[in-house]
């Protein structure tokens, strides 16, 4: 692998307190490292460190070859642009005023724009789409807008490595996938290498070729996304002791009720999901069946409970697991009918239908869902 | 992409703006220096007043060429009449005194506010005026009596390290709180901490040094004779060019430090000259003319209202001419209002500028939140 960003041992810390130690990166250019990790954990305190707002307490950060801690700040600033998590209070700033202070290690001693900084300026607001509030002042803005000039002022420095702390703080669903599409947009077309911390696990997976997870004094894992992500990553990486994560979905599911089960949803294909939410709100424990193992209810029931009856996918539901089943329903007091009862192989369902009915168990059905 | 707004902007340039105001402000400075001249017990026609000088710039330029062969030519039309000396050895040093000291309390306030990121911060309410005043006063009381003779330029000296000492203490201080209300609160403190020693030493010195001190605390250009206008130039004039090139960093900084960091600036080394300028500026200010308050706050906030940028590059020399007509007419009226009685500077400036002080705190609470 040819190397363009790389850490080499690296510690990081503040005053000269480590932190975090033995960071070993390594990325082509172009390409996008997403950290992610708990609040507290020290992202932050890698990117200050590799961006060098912080100095390093031991290792070395090197930029296509060279150690960048030998670098004049002037080259540094040419190469490695920021976007922080500092909130900044401007006087009779515009965003354009903003935007264009990224042209600083470009421009001559009083800080005189030429007609390319201009240029270049204008074409950074237009990539965050924020050109129709260039004499705007800044402080009007919202927290999102701001956001998406500081983005600009980071391109408009046309840095070779762009250092991002938390850039979708602020944004809604809408900006933040513009956000992050305007990032891959640039390391894909302007092969610009990103390094970034994020909050939405699900996004970073998307966006990033590389994830690092940090996690107090270590580095858990470094590598792609595929490599790193599986059942129970996400789980560890946040001490999770509560609630669940869905990778494949990206989707959280609350702590699951405890205790033994009191009513029983009869789901499938999608149609229980609905029901193990609401009995999680009301922390009701239930128990779920019979769904095979790549219906998309079971995603969400295992999560929530620990009576799952679920039968391997694409195989018939053997006798056994009809009988765990129904002794399951006949200790709850209800039975729930989510309407997975239909067609062929779910037969089973519709005898644990029946079989609550010939026990007197109340049954509330979908058309009822109101009195659940 | 992003975006569907795809026109090009119009950007909005204010170099015009900035001529714009610049002329304005050079005109009105001007007219204050007219005026200034002009105005007082004893009332001299512009007509006069312009030959008169037009003769001295003449006489006074030509001796310096010849190498003093006009020397003669030029004290006869500096002291050819009382008219003449009233305006030569009076007002016109007193008014430039208060243009050149003007400006650079307004400069030395921008400096500061940049350097603190806040709209507020300015050598009075910081206390770096009284801390100035303390070491002029223990300078006045406790020195004098071994020296001898106190030439200014080392009441200048001694401003400077009163100067150079509060602001480091509000430096640490800033740096653990980051409310901008508090930082003002330090200030006040330090600053009464700083009178308080003054009022001290006060106690223990003898009737003419009191006198001296209180006149000189109050705070007045009444003073002025060419020997002080001559050195506030020479102090004054080349910090002031020396604050041209840090404009854009300021600018830059403007931003945050860690902003600041990654567009290529050393922090420590230029927030140190910032200081050092600013400190130099506010304590030729007061080792000369005693402390002036609000005109640190008020001018580069009036100053930015009108480029409508915050641009150090324009408000740096705009805050000095404006800071320089501020003074001037404040000045004015300090003397003419309840004439032949002079009110101290402050008293004035004050008037003006708590004003706009409150209106700053005010507008940046519903702004802002803080």
């Amino acid at each position: 692998m040819n190397a363009y960003f790389k850490t080499e041992n690296l510690s990081v810390g503040y005053n000269k307190k480590v932190l975090i130690r033995d960071i070993n990166i390594s990325l082509e250019k172009g390409k996008i490292l997403t950290l992610i990790g708990p609040n507290g954990s020290g992202k932050s305190t890698i990117l200050k460190s590799i961006s060098r707002q912080i100095p390093l307490i031991g290792g070395r950060v090197c930029i296509d070859g060279r150690d960048i801690s030998r670098w004049d700040l002037k080259t540094m600033a040419k190469t490695v642009s920021v976007m922080l998590t500092d909130r900044i209070r401007t006087d009779m700033m515009t965003c354009f005023d903003v935007v264009s202070m990224g042209r600083y290690p470009y421009t001559n001693v009083v800080g005189r724009l030429t007609d390319e900084d201009k240029e270049i300026v204008v074409s950074s607001l237009e990539s965050v789409g924020m050109t129709s509030h260039a004499n705007q002042d800044f402080n009007t803005l919202s927290d999102g807008q701001k956001q998406r000039i500081l983005l600009a002022r980071a391109i408009c420095q046309e840095p070779e490595v762009i250092i991002l702390d938390e850039p979708t703080a602020y944004l809604d669903v809408k900006h933040k996938i513009e956000l992050l599409d305007t990032l891959s947009e640039m390391a894909r077309a302007k092969n610009v290498t990103v390094i970034m911390s994020l909050h939405e696990i699900d996004l970073a997976a998307k966006i990033s070729d590389y994830l690092l997870c940090v996690k107090g004094d270590t580095i858990q894992a470094f590598g792609t996304p595929e490599e790193i992500l599986r059942e129970n990553t996400i789980e560890n990486l946040y001490n999770m002791e509560k609630g669940s994560y869905n990778l494949n979905f990206g989707s959280v599911e609350l702590a699951k009720p405890e205790g033994e089960p009191k009513v029983f949803v009869v789901g499938g294909a999608g149609r229980g999901i609905p029901y193990y939410r609401a009995l999680q709100k009301e922390q009701i424990p239930f128990a779920a069946g019979i769904i095979f193992e790549n219906d998309i209810d079971f995603q969400v029931a295992s999560k929530l409970s620990d009576h799952v009856i679920s039968a391997p996918a694409f195989e018939p539901v053997t006798e056994e697991l009809f009988n765990t089943a129904s002794d399951q329903l006949l200790k709850c007091r209800v039975v729930i009918d989510a309407g997975g009862s239909g067609g062929t192989f779910n037969h089973y369902n519709r005898k644990l239908l029946e079989l609550a009915e010939q026990n007197n168990i109340p049954i509330s059905r979908r058309e009822k869902e109101n009195s659940l | 992409m992003l975006n569907n707004e795809t026109a090009k902007p119009y950007i909005k340039e204010r170099p015009v703006r900035f001529a714009a105001v610049m002329v304005i402000l050079v005109a009105l400075l001007l007219f204050g220096l007219v005026l200034n001249i002009n105005i007082g017990s004893v009332h001299i026609s512009a007509r006069e007043i312009f030959s008169m000088i037009g003769k001295s710039v003449l006489y006074g330029l030509m001796n310096i060429f010849s190498g003093g062969k006009y020397a003669g030519e030029f004290s006869a039309v500096v002291s050819a009449s009382t008219e003449s000396q009233i305006i030569f050895s009076i007002r016109m040093p007193r008014m430039l005194l208060a243009a050149i000291l003007g400006g650079s309390l307004s400069v030395s306030g921008f400096l500061l506010q940049t350097f603190f990121r806040n709209p507020i911060a300015g050598p009075f309410v910081l206390g770096i005026s009284s801390g100035a005043k303390m070491l002029v006063g223990i300078t006045l009381i406790f020195l004098s009596g071994y020296i001898g003779y106190l030439n200014p330029g080392m009441l200048v000296i001694a401003a400077f390290i009163g100067s150079l000492i509060i602001t480091s203490i509000v430096v640490v201080f800033a740096g653990r709180v980051k409310n901008m209300s508090m930082l003002l609160v330090i200030g006040i403190m330090v600053g009464y901490i700083c009178s308080a020693v003054t009022d001290f030493c006060i106690t223990f010195a003898n009737d003419h040094d009191i006198l001296n001190l209180t006149g000189w605390s109050m705070g007045t250009f009444s003073g002025a004779d060419w020997g002080s206008v001559v050195l506030s130039f020479a102090i004054c004039i080349p910090v002031i060019f020396i604050c041209w090139p840090l404009a854009k960093p300021m600018e830059a900084y403007s931003l945050g430090e860690g902003y600041a960091k990654s567009m290529g600036i050393n922090i420590k080394p230029f927030s140190i000259v910032l200081i050092l300028l600013s400190s130099i500026l506010s304590a030729c200010v007061t080792a000369i003319a005693g402390p002036v308050s609000f005109v640190g706050i008020a001018v580069p906030h009036i100053t930015r209202t009108m480029l409508k940028s915050s641009k150090p590059v324009h408000v740096i020399p705009a805050s000095f001419i404006s800071g320089a007509v501020f003074c001037v007419f404040c000045d004015l009226l300090a003397r003419t209002v309840f004439a032949p009685t002079e009110m101290a500077i402050s008293t004035v400036t004050a008037v003006f500028g708590a004003p706009i002080v409150i209106y700053i705190m005010v507008k940046r609470r519903r702004m802002q939140g803080d």
